[in-house]
Parts: C-alpha cells; structure tokens; sequence
C-alpha cells in the first residue's frame, strides 16, 4: 500500500465521526430545530458503545448501543425544547453539560482497558481494484453506513414525501401546521435521528478511531460537525465534502511537521479552522442561494394552537 | 420541608464533627489533579501515588483531592480550598498550578505545599520533579538498536523544557548506538486527544518510521504501531495491555515512593522546603519489563540503566553539540540541572524548529 | 398520556418569580435521589453544594470571582442572543481582550504609571470588538453565517495566545516555561473589599449588566434591538439597519468579552499563560440564556452557575464525589431552570384520552 492510500485511509478515519454527526444535526436543523448539544451526545455514544462493546464482546452490540444511547439521550432535549419549548440553544449546551458528566460515569470502570476494534469488512472483487479497493472497499461497517446515510438524507430529504414534509416544517412550522403535518412529531423524529448519528459518530471514536475509552474523549469534534453544518448550508453531500476537507487538512498538517516544514506547530493546527472560514466565503457569498437552503424557522418555538 | 431543615442540620453538625476529629490524629494530605484522575496518563500516575500514600501510612494519614482542575483562573481557589480545609500537605501536581500555589502558600505559612515540575519555591513551597529524561535516554538507546529504518518518531504534546529535554535524552540515547540516527517529530498540541494522537501516528507511520514514542497521555499511538506491526514506548504508566507485542518498555511514574517520603517528614516535623529531582534511582520513576526486542538490545537497555542507576553516567555528557553546530558540553562535561530545566533548544541531529 | 401546552394569555408575573426556585426544588429533589443512589448523605452533599459556599466569607469573594467574566460576557450576548446575532465566540474574544490588554504589561513593563490600568482594560475591550468585528464583517458584507466563523476562531485565538507565550511573548526569567512575565503591580486590578479577593472586574460586570439593562429597557436602541430581532423585516419598515445592528451587537459583546478577558489575566491570573479560561465563553451563552436574556438576569444566573463550580468543588472535596456528578448536576438544574420557565408563558396541561383536549387532566 502506498503513502497516499495510508493517508487517504486516515483521513477517512478522522472525517467519518463529524460527517456522521454532522448529518444527523442536518437533519434536525432541517426540521427547523437547532441542537448544541452533539458534543454531549457524541461522547455518551462513544461511552455508551464502549461499555456495551465490553461487557457482550461484541462492538456490533456496542455500535447498536451507541446509536441507541444517542437517541434516548436526545430525546430528553427534545422533551424540553419540543414539548416545553425551552429555548434550544441553552437546552443544548445544557445537554453537552450533561452529557460530559453521565458519560465520564459510565465510562470510568474501562479507563486503560483495551478495546474491541469494529473489524473490517472486506467487499469481494471491488477490494482488489488497485488504489480504490484498499481505501474504499476494505473498511469497516461505519464507514459504509456513512457514505449510505448520506445518500440516503439526500435523497430523503429532496425526493421523498416525507422528507419534503419535514423540509417544509422548517421553513414555515405554522404554515406546515396549518396543511395538517404533524410538526412536533416529525421534529421528535429529527432530533432523534440527530442524536443516534451523534452516537454512532461517538461510537465509532471509542471502536474504530481509537478503541479505549477516555474521558472527553470527543474533544471538540461535536463541534466541529455543527459547524459543518453550517459550512455544508444544509446540504448532505456537501457535509461530506466539507468534513473530508475538513480531515485532510488536518492529517497533512502532521505530515507536514512530520517532514519538517519550520512552521509553528500553532500555525499548522490553526489550518483546518482557517481553511473552514475561508472556504465559507467563498461559498455563501451569494446570499440568494444561502437563504434558499437555511431552514427559516431554525431555532424557533413552536406550540400547536387550536 | 421541616425534615429536609433537620436533615440539613444534621449533616451539618456531622461535617463539623468529622473535620474536628480527623484534624487530631490524622495528617490530612491533599492533590490537586489537572485531568481526570483516570485519564490513564499523568494525572492517573499521581493518583496512584496518593492511594500508595494511603496503603503505606495507614491510618497515620487521610487524603483528599480535587480532580480536573483547569490550569487557569480555578487554580488559585482550588489550592486554597485544599488549605483551608485542614490539609497538613498539598501537592499540586501541575506546572499551572505554581503561582496559585505560591500566592496561597504566603496566607497559611502553617501549611506545608510541594508543586511538581515548577521552578519558583518559597519558605513552604517545595517543588519536586523526576528526571524522565533518564528513561527517555534509554528508550533512545533501544530504539537505535531495534529499528530497521534508523528513524523514530516523536509525539510531542506541547514545547516546554520538559518535553524538550526528553526529546533531546532520546536523540542523545539513539546516537550514543546509531550515531545517524533520525527523530521525526510532531506537536499534537494536546495532552490527551487520543484521537489527535493516533492520527499523528499513523502519519509517523506512514513517513516510514518504525518505531514510535510520545509524550502524549493516552494509548491511542500505542494501538496504532500494534495496528501497523511497529514498536513503541508507553508513557507515565505500563501501556504493554494496548500493546502486547508492541511495547518496548514504558517509563512508569512512581510518585508514591515520593509522596510516603515527605508525609513521613511531616509527620515527624522534619519538612522543610526542598527543590527535588530525583530519578531512577530513588524509585521516582522505573521502566517497565524491556519486551518485544532481541536480547542485545535488552541486554543494552539494562546495561545502560544499570549504569544510570549507579550514577556512572549521565545521559547529558559532552561532548554534545547544540542543532546549529556550536559547542554546548564540552567531552567529560555534565550538563548542570539549571539548563536541563530550562532547555529550550536541540541537540545536533534533530530536524525540528522550536518556536522562539 | 401527554403534554399539550396552552398559552397563557399573558406571561404570569408570580410564575416568573416562582419558577426558578420550583426548579431549585426540582434540582434538590432529583439532586438528593442521585446522591443517595450514590449512596452519599444526600443532606449533606446538597448542603455542601448549595448552603455551605455562601455561609463563608471566602467562598463569597470565589463566587464573586467566578461569575465577573461569566456576567460580563453573558450580558453582551444578551444583546446578540436579542437581535438575532449568533456569536458563540465569545471564548474566542475573551482571548483576544486578554493579549490586546497585556500588550500594556508584557511590552513595558518597566513602565509604571497610574494609566498603565485604564490603558489596559481599553485595549482589552478593543482586541475583543475587534476580533468580534471579523465574524461581523462577515456576516454583514460577506453573508457568512456567524455561527461557524465565530466557534472557528476560538480555536484560532487558543492557538495564537499558546504560540504567543511560547515564542515572543515567553517571560525571560521564567526557565523557558510557557508565561509571560508576571504583571507590573500597577498593571494589577485593585481588590474592592478587604474581607477577600474580589476585584473590580466584579464592579465592571455589576456596572455593565445594568447599563445593558437600561439600554434595552430605556432607549430607542433597545427598541431597535427587540424590532429587530423579533423581525428583520419589521425592522426595516421601521428604518433600522439590519446590517448596522449585527455591527452593534457583535461590537459590544466582543467588547464586553474582551473586558473579561482582561479583568480575568490582570486581576486572577496575573500573567499570560496558554490556558486562562476554563470555557467562560461557553459557559456564559448558558448564563445568558439562564438569565431570560435580561441583563438584569445575567447576574442573578451568572452568581447561581458560579455557586454550582463552587459547591461543586466543596462536595468533591468533603465527599468525594467526583467532579462527573457535579458536572451531571449542573446540567439537571439547567435543565429545571429551562423547563420550569415553560410555565411563565403557558399552562400546561396533562392529557389522559386520546381523543380529549378537554379538561380531563390537571392543569398547572
């Protein structure tokens, strides 16, 4: 294998958690509610997924758990900001609160024990392509369930009924309440659909990325993947594109202090965040074809009349 | 409502109570951790310590720590909150916590402080480090003798004296068997990212080095050289679970040993303040079992450790000259502690720029 | 069974002032049972946690402390959080305040006069607005969503103030450790009271939350602010500026932010070091919030969170109970807090049948 597959191959690694997570966010930003709070269910899906993983054997298990911990975990923001309607942005960041704590909890007992690795899945005769196969077709089930779920939000979102249902909530909650969609239903689904792909993001942190357990061991990426939201203007193969770039450019800035450039280290880490920014600018100066893709009714309330 | 006031009451009057007793007879010892005291690396190290303390002494002492302390503004209330609360000795196991530590110490002389890794002490501060930096040089040692490609790497957390230092023992290790030797080196900017840290591994790996060390806090890189068939060494404690056929050895922290010393000289009222590194041969730091590596290069590692032990030698002896070419330790000369302390530049050999 | 909401046909004004307390009671109780499930005296750790830090003189002057930066932040996010300016930054401007302001102390230090203070806290607040008018320009000229840019640049301004004092800015007589020099003592923020530690951050916090407060209650600019932000659209018939308004708010909470990043080197810290906020940025968008977006609020909820770190410490320490459970208990009163303000604006209602919306169960 060569340098540039080895390097592709981390990438993916390290961009596979914020596309997931970052997914899921866009789908319950889309519905028109805004969760802070990745970062805390991300960490108590990479908790909960390593608990599991431990105590069956099987990182399956520990996967399904993960999912499963991150919507149950979601669903107590959505109990506050959909059925009290607390604000959403403080419930969120209350939620990463939370979420840090319960997971250092859970995860206490496993610090410093070895984990179980998620194994790869070999796909037959596409893994002997040269260059691809190695980097595409020799991975693990995450990495595969990323690049489906991505096609599938997509297409959800922009070719199904159900999807434009949900599309519509989040433009105009009072008009979609008025053709008779059930908002806070679907939004319960949104938001949970968010929190079990930030717990399959966290889970793949604590089974693939790096299988052990450390407290906070997300560190920071939830925040990554809401901002690419944001980067990607709500759109699901642009989360993709927006969180490879975002891994590449992280990956070779080790490259290149590994080989020497003389660069301060600060610099080089700065470049991912730098190079987020930029790209941004470069894409949402047109102000019409942003506003098209931002959910109007983002972040506000909602409460039925009748 | 009238209950909860009573139940309130109570377990006021059993606070008081419990604190008044146990300040009597007991010598209250107390730590201030950065991390968790389970991130599985420096702080879990000190936490070790503090448990050695409580086995060894008994019902002679009684401990106390607070856990995850920012190195920022939270410092100064944590110390003093340590020293109001009839603590005898505090450690403050941290380089941030040393100008809080020193503030709080000026208002309760009666309390004795010892700060790890700093450098500014006082009538009732004390510091008190370890010289890593031994087992850094024999990690160095092994792996010029046990690597193929002749280039470690290096995953450095941030560019302080300390971790400057170890890269230097390392390089100074390496060629004292490999005079070409090759470091390759990369700041992850973290103590404890361990993802950060297994993506500056795999792109070690993946520039051809064949054996990795960090001074980083989590096995993360020691999972990765497992994953790509390299070596490694662990770091602050026995790693060799992650990587049992991939760890070379570890440099274990010990404080322990430490930590039962000075309370015995509290409790005997023969503290007083000190600046104190010790090393290996106090029992600060040991090195985990040399594994996974031909019995030259065992035999080597022990020999070199041996040697460091009786004092024999020093792994900062001339001749050594700085990264620019010029002259630092003259052939025979010992470098003295003040600029290991300090050491804010590289031997010759090693690649990276430090930021100045 | 479910909750269906009904809007009260205008907010209760004995709720608004109930519903924090309900939500302490909520806290207390859930509190006491993950206690005792802990199998701690749930009497004695809720009286470490809430009762004991404010029964001493010296935990008063830490929580004094501990809620300047978070007050003065989360007052200035008040006026974004109103107008509709998403800056989640503020970690990010507090930096920047804190390395404008010491630029004073660190470059010359020999120069000891009584201006070397107001000249510091003036720059602190400039090096705050100005790192908050970049998200600002952004968002008013480049139409780019301030919400990335803002948490994008926290990490740029971590990154800057750790290269800062571990290349140029590095303290001479510090064996090559990561700080700058320690700060000149004129350079120092003054204590205010001889009983402790409390500085005169803590006046500017106090001064600046009602000077907000006052703003937005009193003054054609607090209007703006609430036009605005209930509608852009509204606004412009109005003949307020969108755009000046995100310039405005970005302004003065990167200002304000930058002032407690200042306050907080000069009057705790002493010097620049790579860590000298533990999320005050982040913790304040909580605080802001907590306080009804009301700087009056602000400092009511910014000395409440403080009181939890506090306590939560105490417990730590008089229990051992890990700084986890502190962290989960934060985040169960956050929770009651949010929650129980629901009752302000509406009535809830608990529905038994599923066809009735009548009145079959009880309403609060």
């Amino acid at each position: 294998m060569g340098m540039i597959e080895a390097i592709l191959l981390t990438v993916i690694t390290a961009a596979t958690p914020l596309v997931i997570a970052s997914l899921g966010e866009l789908v319950t930003e889309r519905s028109g509610v805004l969760n802070l709070g990745v970062e805390g269910m991300m960490v108590m899906g990479a908790a909960i997924a390593f608990a599991m993983t431990q105590v069956t054997g099987s990182p399956y298990l520990g996967l399904l758990a993960g999912i499963g911990g991150g919507a149950l975990f979601s669903l107590l923001f959505g109990f506050l900001t959909l059925t009290l309607v607390a604000n959403q942005v403080a419930t969120g960041l209350a939620l990463t609160i939370l979420g840090l704590g319960i997971s250092g909890q859970i995860g206490e007992p496993y610090v410093g024990v070895s984990g179980i690795k998620l194994p790869q899945i070999v796909v037959p005769v596409l893994s002997d392509i040269p260059f691809f196969g190695p980097v595409l077709f020799r991975q693990d089930l995450v990495f595969y369930l990323s690049i489906t779920l991505v096609a599938g939000v997509s297409w959800f979102l922009f070719r199904s009924r159900t999807g434009l249902k949900m599309r519509a909530i989040g433009d105009n909650h009072a008009s979609a309440h008025a053709l008779g969609i059930h908002v806070i239903r679907t939004r319960y689904l949104a938001v949970m659909f968010g929190g079990a792909c930030a717990g399959l993001a966290g889970a793949q942190l604590s089974l693939v990325y790096t299988p052990q357990w450390v407290e906070n061991m997300s560190a920071g990426r939830g925040w990554i993947a809401l901002a690419l939201v944001v980067f990607a203007s709500w759109r699901p193969w642009r989360v993709l594109a927006g969180g490879y770039l975002f891994g590449a450019v992280s990956i070779s800035q080790l490259h290149a202090q590994a080989f020497g450039v003389g660069i301060p280290s600060q610099f080089l880490s700065a470049l991912p965040y730098a190079a987020t920014i930029v790209v941004l600018i470069l894409i949402s100066h047109n102000r019409r074809v942003t506003l098209i893709n931002t959910p109007a009714s983002l972040g506000k309330p909602f409460v039925p009349d009748r | 409502m009238k209950k909860l006031i009573f139940a309130l009451a109570t377990s006021a009057a059993v606070l008081g109570f419990t604190a008044a007793t146990s300040a009597q007879d007991k010598t209250k010892v107390c730590f201030i951790y950065v991390g968790p005291k389970t991130d599985g690396g420096y702080s879990e190290a000190h936490d070790h310590g503090r448990q050695a303390l409580e086995k060894a002494l008994g019902d002679k002492v009684e401990t106390a720590y607070l856990e995850n302390v920012p190195e920022g503004p939270d410092a100064e209330r944590a110390v003093e909150r340590m020293a109001r609360s009839g603590c005898a000795l505090v450690f403050t196991t941290s380089f941030g916590f040393m100008d809080a530590t020193i503030k709080v110490a000026q208002k309760f002389p009666d309390v004795k402080f010892e700060h790890a890794t700093g450098f500014k002490s006082s009538e009732n501060v004390g510091t008190y480090n370890a010289r890593f930096y031994e087992g850094r040089y024999i990690q160095g040692v092994i792996a010029a003798k046990t690597s193929k490609a002749g280039v470690a790497g290096y995953i450095a957390s941030f560019p302080i004296p300390e971790v400057v230092m170890g890269i230097n023992a390392f390089m100074l290790g390496a060629q004292s068997v490999n005079p070409d030797f090759k470091v390759k080196i990369v700041w992850a900017n973290t103590w404890a990212d361990p993802g950060k840290e297994a993506d500056a591994a795999k792109a070690l790996a993946d520039q051809g080095v064949d054996i990795l060390t960090q001074h980083t806090d989590s096995t993360a890189p020691m999972q990765v050289a497992a994953e790509r068939g390299i070596k490694a060494f662990g770091q602050a404690s026995d790693m060799i679970a992650a990587g049992p056929q991939t760890q070379l050895t570890s440099i274990v922290d010990t404080w322990g040993n430490y930590y039962i010393k000075r309370t015995e000289a509290v409790i005997d009222g023969t503290w007083k303040s000190e600046q104190i590194w010790d090393g290996l041969k106090d029992g600060i730091l040991e090195m985990a079992p040399y594994t996974n590596m031909p019995d030259d290069a065992k035999a080597l590692a022990e020999e070199t450790e041996a040697k460091i032990r009786s004092g024999e030698l020093h792994p900062f002896t001339g001749p050594v000259k700085k990264q620019d070419g010029s002259d630092w330790l003259a052939d025979g000369e010992v470098s003295d502690d003040g600029t290991l302390l300090g050491m804010n530049f590289y031997v010759a050999g090693i690649d990276d720029k430090l930021p100045d | 069974m479910r909750i269906e909401l009904e809007k009260r046909a205008k907010p209760s004004m004995l709720l608004s002032i109930l519903s924090p307390f309900l939500a302490l009671g909520l806290t207390v109780i859930a509190g006491g049972i993950m206690f005792a499930l802990l199998g701690k005296s749930p009497g004695m750790a809720l009286y470490s946690f809430f009762v004991e830090p404010l029964l001493d003189v010296w935990s008063l002057h830490e929580i004094a402390i501990k809620a300047t930066p978070l007050i003065l932040i989360g007052a200035g996010l008040t006026v974004c959080y109103r107008s509709n300016n998403w800056n989640i930054g503020a970690e990010g401007q507090f930096i920047a305040g804190a390395i404008a302001g010491a630029i004073v102390p660190v470059l010359f230090h020999d120069w000891h006069s009584p201006l070397v203070l107001p000249l510091m806290l003036v720059f602190g607040m400039i090096g705050g607005a100005l790192y908050a008018a970049i998200p600002a320009f952004l968002k008013a000229h480049m139409n780019t969503n301030e919400i990335l840019t803002s948490l994008m640049l926290v990490y740029i301004a971590q990154l800057f103030l750790d290269w800062l004092v571990r290349g140029p800015w590095r303290s001479p007589d510090a064996y090559n450790f990561p700080v700058t020099r320690d700060f000149m003592p004129e350079a120092v923020l003054p204590e205010i009271l001889a009983s402790g530690r409390t500085n005169l951050g803590f006046v500017f916090a106090l001064v600046a939350a009602a000077g907000l407060w006052f703003m937005m209650r009193y003054t054609l600019k607090g209007f703006e602010i609430s036009v605005l932000g209930q509608s852009e659209r509204a606004g412009r018939f109005a003949g307020f500026s969108s755009r000046r308004m995100i310039w405005f708010s970005m302004l003065v909470s990167g200002g304000l932010a930058g002032l407690a990043g200042v306050s907080e080197v000069s009057g705790v810290i002493n010097k620049l070091q790579p860590i000298i906020s533990p999320g005050y940025g982040f913790t304040a968008i909580i605080v802001a919030f907590l306080g009804r977006l009301n700087p009056l609020g602000v400092i009511a909820a910014g000395l409440v969170l403080a009181l939890t770190y506090v306590g939560g410490e105490a417990v730590q320490l008089t229990l051992n109970i890990s700084d986890k459970i502190t962290r989960v208990f934060q985040g169960l009163l956050l929770f009651f807090v949010l929650s129980c303000d629901t009752l302000i604006q509406y009535r809830i209602r608990l529905v038994f049948s599923r066809i009735g919306r009548s009145s079959e169960g009880g309403a609060l």
